[in-house]
């Protein structure tokens, strides 16, 4: 137990980079997923067969292979720089990992979150003359968003414990300091696994509540 | 599903501007091909040196093959060690008596809710302390991969069982059956059954979540292919392609499965 107080500095910087990239990541997941979704709807062929080959190869790819791409792949062999401080190089790296990784799952979600939208929604906006971008924009996604509040909660619960993995591209997140402080304070490991667990628990336990009620509220009546 | 509905048949004019708009797309998608080939063109990711060291059977020999072994070995031990640790738990979170059932609630929501590379991490480093001896990297895996999986299992079970007509358990108490019979024998195999899609999607999920071993030394595909062949021919780009490539070979065809089992496995 002292460890965990005698360190709670550096361990609540390490929560806080696990927030940094979760917060960040979630975004972008949301952004392209929500993109993604759109081009595999699309009238055209070539955009949804684009946005499914790239939905099933990032669905199927574990996230140590792809982080370990973007680091050692895009960001050592490429030569990719985003940033001239190798730490924050390292942090977006592993955010654009998180997030092309993350987004194939938000584009699943949101596609069955179409599913649930009465078709008579996007004929009657066809009937009004709306085409594909509007019927999507204005009719059928606010639908599907409202229909998978829950699915994308557990979504962003997986990419929070997911942030872990980032240590394979030299972010140094909670996982990292865990693994410092069990060598360094031999004797209090169950401790500080209970404490690091704690930390987790308490980032993704009020983000279930709040998506749990946010489901509820949003829920398209029918 | 087809989403077609979400458009009208185009027609003469749309077929044209369509057509123009494939060309567009497929003109961009070329673009991006291209820069991306550029960019590993100038790095020699495409040098025939680089791609044929994939080919040779003495690379598949060392390498990628006792690697997939590696992963395949944690996956199907965690499949049936979480399998198992799901019934279990599953049957505890449904049990009539207060102090069964509470423990294993918050024993199903702990592990759920704690990454699992923490998990591993616990037991790998922590074992020498905890219980005198060192333990190997696999068993560091396994016991992450069961632990948190089989959570995941035990509430896909117990969504399972709930998700039944209040009539099977009714019947099967009518019939004189006790309440261990009554899971065992009515309530569990409908359950699985009727989940089956979800819990091979979750093994596809612990497959993948085997990769993790790497990160504290197990010898399993990423490892092996990743750092073991690109050490040997610095050759990154195609070993990730690779391995990536067997990984969603394996998942795709689990997939199949596991729809093939959704449409025909219900009673």
């Amino acid at each position: 137990m002292e460890a965990l107080l005698f360190e709670r500095d550096t361990i609540l910087a390490a929560f806080w980079m696990t927030v940094r990239l979760t917060a960040i990541s979630a975004l972008g997941s949301l952004a392209l997923g929500t993109v993604l979704t759109a081009m595999r709807v699309a009238p055209l062929a070539s955009l949804r067969g684009a946005a499914s080959a790239y939905v099933s190869v990032a669905r199927n790819t574990p996230l140590t292979l792809v982080l370990l791409f973007t680091g050692l792949g895009i960001g050592a062999n490429l030569g990719v720089e985003l940033s001239d401080d190798i730490a924050t190089n390292n942090f977006w790296l592993a955010v654009i990992g998180l997030t092309a990784y993350t987004s194939a799952f938000v584009c699943e979600a949101l596609r069955s979150g179409l599913n649930t939208v009465p078709v008579g929604q996007a004929e009657a906006a066809r009937s009004l003359g709306l085409g594909f971008v509007k019927t999507l924009r204005l009719i059928t996604l606010p639908q599907a968003f409202r229909a998978v509040v829950a699915p994308l909660g557990s979504i962003l619960i997986a990419l929070t414990k997911n942030t872990t993995i980032a240590l394979v591209v030299g972010v140094s997140e909670a996982s990292v300091r865990m693994r410092e402080m069990i060598e360094t304070y031999g004797d209090q490991v169950i401790e500080i696994f209970l404490g690091f667990a704690a930390g987790f628990v308490l980032l993704c336990l009020p983000m279930g509540l709040l998506f749990g009620w946010l489901s509820k509220r949003m829920a398209v009546a029918r | 599903m087809s989403f077609a509905n979400l458009y009208e048949a185009p027609g003469p004019r749309g077929i044209r501007r369509n057509r123009v708009l494939a060309a567009v797309v497929a003109l961009a998608l070329l673009a991006v091909a291209y820069v991306v080939y550029v960019r590993f063109d100038q790095k020699e990711q495409w040098a025939a040196d680089k791609w044929l060291p994939l080919l040779r059977g003495d690379v598949w020999a060392t390498f990628i093959l006792p690697g997939l072994a590696g992963t395949l070995g944690a996956a199907v031990a965690g499949v049936v060690l979480a399998g198992l640790f799901g019934i279990i738990f599953a049957t505890a979170r449904m049990s009539d008596h207060r102090w069964i059932r509470g423990p294993a609630a918050m024993v199903v929501e702990f592990f759920r809710a704690v990454p699992l590379l923490l998990l591993i991490f616990f037991a790998f480093f922590g074992s020498f302390v905890l219980i005198g001896v060192n333990i190997s990297a696999f068993a560091a895996v396994v016991f992450g991969l069961t632990l948190y999986n089989g959570s995941v299992i035990a509430e896909i079970i117990r969504s399972g069982v709930q998700s039944l007509p209040k009539g099977q358990r009714e019947a099967a108490y009518a019939v004189g059956m006790r309440k261990g019979q009554v899971m065992r024998l009515v309530l569990l195999p409908q359950a699985l059954r009727a989940m089956t899609p979800v819990l091979v999607s979750q093994f596809i999920v612990l497959l993948k979540d085997s990769a993790l071993g790497l990160i504290v030394g197990y010898d399993e595909l990423v490892d092996r292919g990743l750092n073991g062949i690109a050490a040997n021919f610095s050759n990154v780009i195609p070993a990730a392609i690779l391995i990536a490539a067997i990984f969603i070979l394996i998942n795709l065809s689990l997939d199949r499965l596991a729809h093939r089992l959704g449409v025909s496995g219900r009673p």
